[in-house]
């Protein structure tokens, strides 16, 4: 080994790893539980909980608040719009137990300091049935301020980034990773071990493929991390084929919620016609799914395709309209116009300054009032998330009260490995639980996991051999390019080695044009997947021959080989799902339409960790109530 | 590049071992140059710009120059962040400037009281309550579905 890394061992009860708002929401209720239970919980977090996860940057509306207590929805009124906006895919069971926590997590936002819009009354402002509009700036910082309080900073490991899981049989028994800044390796051994480290962005090729690189819509820190360590802990994965494609404006991908809901806007064609007007019958093509209300976000999305595709873009939001339409009520107050028509320019600017500077800063550079003229938007490439509208992730445990048992094995959130949980984007078939229900379900999967703990109270065995070849392993990337980089007199063009930034361009390429990306018009079929198949092979051969120079680059080595095997659970997944479901989503050309007798099922995979073998096959959807 | 470091302004946090900036990226893109004592970003094409690493600095030294990929040039968005409020200055292409000021949290920093001021639960492991339901619910009871 080129430089000497210290071994740090760390030996805890529970283990979260992650850091965004469903591990903070773990470290608040696992806290509680561990104290009561003379138990130890320690964090590790890739980044500082101060500003890390999705919401490093703020939000302005909490996706994902009932009010069932002020009885304003129903728990089950909540798991049919989920249901239909997946298109019947999806777990009645885990969607219902986020929605009824979710409430309780926002209040004690709200206690935190968060400021949430109020009413005259004193009531939360609704931007849509489901979503309230917050000041939101903060929001991280809040949530990460009241998780730091609960487990104290002696507990939480910062800027170490975990890796593999570490097993004992099929039992989790801890974490390895390494600091991404000082030359520590890093060895958790847990009697549990809670997986919280977000979704997976930069798996298919981005539009802005420059400087643009980094403006995805999902933070481009969130590398499927997840998803590598639930695989490789061989869990069984679940909807991997249920990517999720954002219509956001366009280039700097600013959120469209508020302009949709709130302010009611309008999406027309480069022709003023109205997609979701003018392809109304499109829908039916899509029932029973296509016949609710709201209309499914990715048939949402498909509408909009067809009309890109057969050359009627850009699309645009009527901005402009929407705003003139708002303050037309005060058309004859001069008075009384003027400041609503402040009002509503505050509340534009604020909703992309809370949680999309970069859309604020193009409307600036092109000199762009909202109420004076329309934006476009767009199709923004895929990505994998379990908290939006995909629904990728791990496949986990029930809660005992409502699962059906073919879904319940003894913990809720539980993974199919014994003690290794899942939460956020690391769990699968639960979403639209957003930030909230992501907090909500950090928090039910961290209070499952002491019971786990209390249960089954030993401490897993960790053979240190197994540490010792997994620490080799990762800092090979480092040996690697000491060993050679003065062959040439470039260190970036070797033919010896392959960085990490042309690694990850390599795979994001092979998506795009295979697997349905942007410019594949979102469309694959099984003649392309397998050809996706076979450059895979050769990119996951490559990945032995990753070159780092530093830290950092290690750090970016690992993320892409995250990457790639998320890239592999989508491409298998995706290709043993004969039909299409989600046409906004993706497309398969050679299976144009839906099959509600032979697919609707959740399609799920699992690599065995012993072989190395991977297995794709259904479970059935089991509905709680109709 | 998407944030950049402004040289006069940099102090480089006076030479502590990290800088505001380094300690709140989330992409752990900051890095000090410990000869010149000033920050900056190591890898543009990774920024989200969030502008964590702007709002956290003490010396107002940071600020976004847009994707030059995408965003045309002479514009600029920036924060000044307070403990109870941001301010922001929009600065137009055209010249405009606009000013707004948003309020970011209602209580004192460092105060968030991981239960907020809700009575406990029961403390069942075994029930479906978290630590603090139902009074977090605003209900008597836990929801549930009969089977």
């Amino acid at each position: 080994m080129p430089m000497n890394f210290e071994t740090v061992e760390v030996t805890t009860d529970l283990l979260i790893v992650g850091g965004g708002m469903a591990a903070c929401g773990a470290a608040v209720e696992a806290a509680y539980w561990a104290k009561k239970n003379g138990l130890k919980v320690t964090l590790v977090d890739k980044a500082a909980l101060d500003r890390s996860g999705a919401v490093a940057m703020g939000l302005s509306a909490i996706n994902q608040y009932l009010g069932v207590g002020k009885g304003k929805n129903t728990v089950e009124q909540y798991v049919e719009y989920v249901k239909n906006d997946l298109m019947g895919v999806a777990r009645d069971d885990l969607v219902y137990n986020i929605a009824r926590h979710v409430d309780g997590t926002v209040h004690l936002f709200e206690k935190w300091g968060l400021p949430i819009w109020k009413d005259e009354n004193g009531e939360y402002v609704n931007e849509g049935r489901w979503q309230i509009m917050i000041n939101g700036e903060s929001y991280k910082v809040i949530v990460a301020e009241a998780a730091k309080n609960a487990l104290g900073m002696d507990n939480i490991y910062e800027r170490v980034f975990i890796i593999e899981p570490l097993l004992d049989g099929n039992r989790i028994a801890g974490a390895v990773g390494f600091s991404v800044r000082e030359n520590k390796f890093y060895v958790f051994k847990a009697k549990a071990v809670l997986a919280a480290m977000g979704g997976a962005v930069g798996v298919f090729k981005p539009r802005s493929t420059g400087e643009g690189l980094g403006r995805s819509w999902y933070p481009p820190f969130s590398t499927g991390s997840s998803a590598y360590f639930t695989i490789r802990a061989g869990a069984e994965m679940t909807c991997q084929e249920v990517r999720f494609i954002p219509v956001r404006f366009k280039d700097a991908y600013g959120p469209v919620g508020a302009w949709f809901l709130l302010f009611k806007s309008r999406a027309t064609n480069a022709f003023g016609g109205e997609y979701m007007v003018e392809r109304r019958e499109e829908l039916k093509n899509w029932a029973p799914y296509g016949l609710v209300k709201p209309i499914p976000a990715n048939l949402r999305n498909y509408l909009g395709m067809l009309d890109e595709s057969e050359g009627k873009g850009p699309l645009f939001m009527r901005t402009e309209e929407a705003i003139a339409k708002l303050a037309e009520a005060y058309k004859d107050d001069p008075k009384a116009f003027k400041k609503k028509m402040k009002e509503l320019e505050a509340e534009a600017w604020e909703d992309f300054l809370d949680m999309t500077i970069s859309q604020a800063l193009l409307w600036a550079a092109t000199n762009i009032q909202p109420e004076e003229r329309s934006s476009e938007i767009a199709a923004a490439e895929p990505y994998f998330i379990g908290s939006h509208s995909g629904a990728s992730g791990a496949w986990v445990s029930g809660p005992e009260d409502i699962a059906p048992p073919e879904y319940f094995w003894g913990y809720t959130n539980m993974t199919t490995v014994t003690g290794l949980f899942a939460a956020g984007d690391a769990s699968g078939a639960s979403s639209h639980k957003f930030s909230s229900g992501s907090h909500a379900e950090g928090r039910i999967a961290a209070k499952a996991a002491i019971k786990f703990i209390v249960e089954n109270n030993t401490q897993p065995n960790v053979d240190m051999a197994k540490v010792e070849e997994l620490k080799a392993r990762t800092y090979k990337p480092l040996e690697i390019y000491e060993q050679y980089k003065d062959m040439t007199t470039d260190p970036e063009v070797n033919p010896n080695y392959i960085k990490p930034k042309m690694f990850m361009f390599r795979l994001q390429k092979m998506m795009d044009e295979y697997v349905g990306g942007v410019t594949a018009n979102f469309s694959t079929n099984k003649a392309k997947l397998d050809r996706a198949m076979e450059l895979l092979g050769f990119l996951k051969e490559d990945s032995e021959n990753l070159a780092a120079k530093d830290l950092h680059e290690l750090m970016r080595c690992w993320e892409n080989i995250h990457r790639m095997w998320q890239a592999e659970a989508h491409i298998r997944t995706v290709m043993f799902r004969e039909e299409t479901r989600w046409p906004g989503y993706y497309f398969r050309a050679d299976y144009p339409k839906m099959d509600e007798e032979n697919w609707l099922c959740f399609v799920n995979c699992k690599w065995d960790p012993n072989t190395g073998e991977w297995s794709v096959f259904k479970k059935p959807i089991i509905r709680l109530f109709q | 590049m998407p944030t950049f470091v402004i040289a006069e302004k940099c102090d480089g946090c006076k030479g502590k071992d990290k800088t505001a900036c380094m300690h709140a990226c989330p992409n752990d893109l900051m890095v000090l140059d410990k000869e010149k004592m000033k920050a900056y970003n190591r890898d543009p094409w990774h920024c989200w710009e969030c502008l964590c690493c702007a709002k956290a600095c003490p010396q107002q030294a940071m600020d976004l120059r847009g994707y030059a990929d995408f965003v045309p040039m002479g514009a600029s968005v920036t924060p000044l962040r307070g403990s109870d409020n941001i301010m922001w200055t929009i600065k137009f292409r055209n010249g405009m400037v606009k000013r707004f000021k948003f309020p970011i949290r209602t209580t004192e920093e460092g105060t968030a009281v991981p239960g907020g001021d809700f009575p406990e639960g029961a403390g069942d492991l075994n029930s479906q309550a978290l630590f603090t339901e139902p009074a977090s619910l605003l209900l008597d009871e836990v929801p549930t579905i009969k089977k």
